[in-house]
């Protein structure tokens, strides 16, 4: 699972002979870390309007060293790009310009975040608020040394300070968001708050992750427990020891269970109502590959991958949506894929799979809405987990290059995205894929 | 100043619940695991259910059969390696397969009484990692050179040795008093109570298919923790049928006059594995969030004198049932679960035969006539040890956290809480019996007060 090539081109003469002959150079991500401070280094807020002057003011009351206007020289932890303003492509030069020379200053595994609105109004207004995609997107792929760039995008009538603009300005400039880039989050209401305590966003919180035994998914649990929350670990019986060494090491408990049981939900939430008194949170990691060219596919290896990585979130959803016990700002967030947006060779059972949970998740949204709930999906791209480890070497290098931070992400780069939407800031982002995959090159 | 001493009364122990480790014939998955190993896994997968980490439980009691001298304190190692708090005491007991039945009783009566709110029960063995000592031979000469000041005199004891001490001594299951094996004790009982090949391998087919049965419906997922790649009993065979047990060869009692009725199919294999069982007070139990399967009414056991051959070495619980049953104005109709260790087929049927046996029920156990019929269709509903396997000490653990939750799935039986009869058998001619009822809150048939 270790990246011994990013190993190699990051110490002594292995990082000299890469900068002399060209090679990737995939930096050591800035991760986050409890009690650590937000983001090192200045944040520079840019872009007119009082959207500006209120994110500034915001970034102030969290005790970070804010600039209005760039410092020749001065390292920046971070840059805000303010653009919630546009009218007109045009609206775009001055901002975006009178920044740019501030990239310089961007010190390694620095952050640069635009805020701006979800394209509508006038064509003029659609089309510089649609720049702000490409923009951002081709932004993220100039970075370098591990600092990366993504976007909020606001829904018409939410304010730049919203909980969840907030919220999630905090996730970018966080180590929480180190393999997220060139992404947007949408915020689509106010709903949410931002937690009392940043290093404890989920405390007194009930948490349910699936496919907890292993990889990503024992990564969720531990990140969920470490921000607070109380985990309950389900697995298949098959993998029950994996499962209770993760429960044991987080104070949780361990719920043997096979999720395509047609009770599976009931049985969560007894569980979880029955032994820790509540249940806020449902993450739908679990889920199965059966790769096989479609030519070659059979009824098991397709059905098997449906009914685990959709049909069993469906049922239990449905379980969930039916419950009083879920009912206090719920939320749920599933673990879809890149394959199922951009698709796989080999993976089209998958792919349908994950593209189905990533329909979901839009369409249970306002189901969930009247509860003050929300639901998400988390799309990774290539992370280092003992299922890719055992990908052959030279497409795994491949992959693994193949994104704006050359090199793969960890399980827990996917629990921080998780986390965030676990918890009460994302209370204002439902029915949202926010992807983290360094950026991947191929997608969305 | 008087101090308020604790009122004396009884109060209710309950089986919270249960884990063990997929069984494992010996020399298999379990083959370089240790009784530590086991426990601890058997342990941790306990915890882990019911969110136990770092809790300081009132103490725990496990054994094993097969033990190394260097396990003196299994059980405390056992838990110091666990994610219990190292601050939960812990004992290790032993009384050969009734072993981890008496942990059960042993801990319910102290939670009864008031000595502990939590505590777990438990047992293991390995017959794979078995204890092998050196001869009496070399061990004298060991201890002997140990004591010894002076060249010439250690030179003086070595030279007692001779090639035959040399060779290891290991274990066996034969009874010291009489040089029989188990199974050869009771291919006796078994002609004695004529109890066919057939009888004895359809009980056998029985214990794998509802065992079988019972993996399927998921009676499981909550009673075991997999254990390095096993997620079943390997001694389960889900597809044997009658004509395959009928194939087997006699293994035992082929030296008696009478047919050879005992086969490796209709016997227990050697086996590996653990088993836990967490008990408590209602209180703890409620304070923990934590479910109330069942109640641990009543314990008995019992021994026979199989060494003049007055009665058989594995038929102690036919008198400690009775005499149990008894005590708590119950009688064989009034059980609606038993759950019999199936050491061999053949003692499962000899126990029912003695039961139904007018003669044997007046001469023996002192009643009016036979002590009973046990209806077969309430035993052994999820398999036994035929099929699962018999690792010694961890059998009854297996057995209690089974039964107690079928007992919690079955709830009121004729309008009273369902109960349940576990009955062990054990080496020494020994047996424990025990009594459980589905978890009710009130009074219930066992209750005493003072």
């Amino acid at each position: 699972m270790t990246d011994t090539y990013a190993r190699l081109v990051n110490h002594g003469l292995g990082r000299d002979l890469a900068r002399k002959l060209g090679l990737p150079q995939p930096a050591d991500l800035r991760r986050y870390r409890p009690g650590q401070p937000l983001i090192d280094g200045p944040v520079l807020v840019r872009g007119s309007g009082p959207g500006a002057d209120r994110i500034a003011a915001a970034l102030l009351s969290w005790g970070l060293d804010v600039r209005r206007h760039a410092v020749p020289k001065e390292r920046l932890g971070g840059i805000v790009l303010v653009l919630d303003a546009l009218e007109a492509p045009g609206d775009l030069e001055q901002p975006v310009l009178a920044a740019a020379p501030s990239l310089r200053d961007l010190a390694p595994g620095g952050r640069v975040v635009t805020v701006s609105r979800v394209p509508g109004g006038t064509p003029a207004t659609a089309a510089a608020r649609q720049g702000v995609d490409g923009l951002l997107r081709s932004l993220a792929k100039e970075l370098r040394a591990g600092a990366t760039g993504n976007g909020i995008v606001l829904a018409e009538d939410v304010s730049p300070t919203a909980p969840s603009a907030l919220g999630a300005l905090r996730f970018f400039l966080s180590g929480r968001s180190a393999f997220v880039d060139g992404q947007f989050i949408r915020v689509s209401s106010a709903e949410g708050r931002l937690p009392d305590d940043a290093d404890a966003p989920l405390a007194g919180k009930v948490a349910v992750v699936t496919g907890a035994a292993r990889g990503i998914g024992a990564a969720i649990a531990r990140t969920l427990h470490r921000d607070g929350a109380t985990v309950v670990a389900v697995d298949v019986p098959a993998a029950g020891d994996h499962l209770a060494e993760v429960a044991n090491g987080i104070h949780g408990t361990a719920l043997q269970l096979d999720i395509t049981r047609d009770d599976a939900g009931q049985r969560i939430i007894d569980h979880a109502v029955h032994r820790h008194g509540r249940l806020d949170v449902v993450v739908h990691n679990a889920g199965i590959t059966r790769d096989k060219l479609l030519v070659n596919m059979d009824q098991s290896r397709w059905g098997s991958v449906i009914n685990v990585n959709i049909a069993a979130q469906l049922r239990i959803n449905e379980a969930l949506l039916a419950s009083e016990h879920f009912r206090s700002e719920p939320r749920i967030v599933s673990v879809a894929s890149t394959s199922g947006i951009a698709g796989n060779r080999g993976q089209t059972n998958y792919a349908a799979s994950k593209g189905g949970v990533m329909g979901m998740v839009r369409a249970t949204a306002p189901l969930l809405a009247q509860h003050g709930g929300s639901i998400n999906a988390v799309a990774p791209g290539f992370i280092e987990t003992e299922m890719t480890a055992r990908i052959p070497f030279a497409t795994r290098e491949i992959a693994r290059r193949l994104n704006s931070l050359q090199q793969g992400g960890l399980p827990g780069d996917v629990a921080e995205a998780i986390s965030f939407l676990a918890g009460d800031s994302a209370g204002g982002i439902s029915g949202e894929v926010l992807r983290v995959c360094g950026q991947n090159l191929v997608g969305a | 100043m008087p101090v308020d001493r604790q009122p004396q009364t009884v109060r209710k122990a309950v089986v919270v619940g249960g884990n063990r480790i997929p069984f494992a014939r010996t020399g298999g998955a379990y083959t370089k695991s240790s009784n530590q190993d086991m426990l601890t896994a058997a342990l941790d997968g306990l915890i882990a259910r019911f969110g136990l980490q770092e809790e300081r439980i009132g103490e725990v009691a496990a054994g094993a059969v097969l033990k190394h001298s260097r396990d003196f304190n299994l059980t405390r190692e056992a838990v110091l390696g666990s994610a219990l708090s190292p601050e939960t005491p812990a004992y290790d007991l032993q009384q050969a397969c009734a072993t981890g039945l008496e942990t059960v009783l042993g801990l319910a009566n102290k939670i009864r009484l008031g000595q502990l709110d939590s505590a777990i029960a438990g047992g293991v063995d390995s017959a794979s990692d078995a204890p092998i000592a050196v001869s009496e031979g070399l061990r004298e000469v060991l201890l002997d050179l140990s004591r010894a000041k002076t060249l010439p005199q250690r030179l003086q004891i070595l030279a007692r040795l001779r090639p035959k001490d040399l060779a290891p001594d290991a274990p066996s299951t034969r009874e010291p008093r009489t040089g029989l094996s188990m199974g050869e004790h009771q291919a006796l009982t078994t002609a004695q109570w004529n109890i066919s090949r057939e009888a004895q391998d359809e009980l056998a087919l029985n214990s794998h298919r509802n065992l079988a049965a019972a993996y399927d419906a998921g009676f499981f997922d909550d009673l075991l923790t997999p254990y390095r790649g096993l997620t079943r009993d390997s001694n389960l065979r889900p597809d044997t049928s009658p004509e395959k047990l009928a194939s087997l060869k006699p293994v035992f009692g082929r030296s008696l006059g009478s047919e050879a009725t005992m086969t490796a199919g209709n016997s227990t294999p050697l086996t590996d594995g653990a088993s836990t069982v967490l008990l408590a007070s209602e209180d703890w139990a409620d304070a923990h969030d934590l479910p109330k399967l069942a109640t641990v009414l009543d314990g008995e056991a019992a021994a026979v004198d199989f060494v003049h051959g007055k009665d058989g070495l594995l038929m102690a619980p036919v008198f400690a049932v009775p005499r149990l049953l008894a005590r708590n104005g119950l009688t064989l109709d009034d059980i609606d679960y038993f759950e019999i260790h199936e050491a061999f087929a053949g003692t499962v049927l000899s126990t029912l035969a003695a039961w139904e046996d007018e003669k044997f029920g007046r001469e023996r156990l002192g009643l009016d006539g036979a002590f009973g019929k046990v209806d077969r269709s309430k035993l052994n509903v999820n398999g036994s040890s035929l099929a699962a396997g018999h690792p010694f000490a961890a059998t009854g653990g297996r057995i209690v956290a089974t039964l107690a939750k079928m007992l919690h799935e079955k709830g009121k039986a004729g309008g009273r809480p369902a109960l349940g009869l576990v009955s062990v058998c054990a080496a020494g001619g020994q047996g424990v019996v025990a009594l459980l009822e589905a978890y009710s809150a009130g009074t219930t048939a066992g209750d005493i007060h003072d």
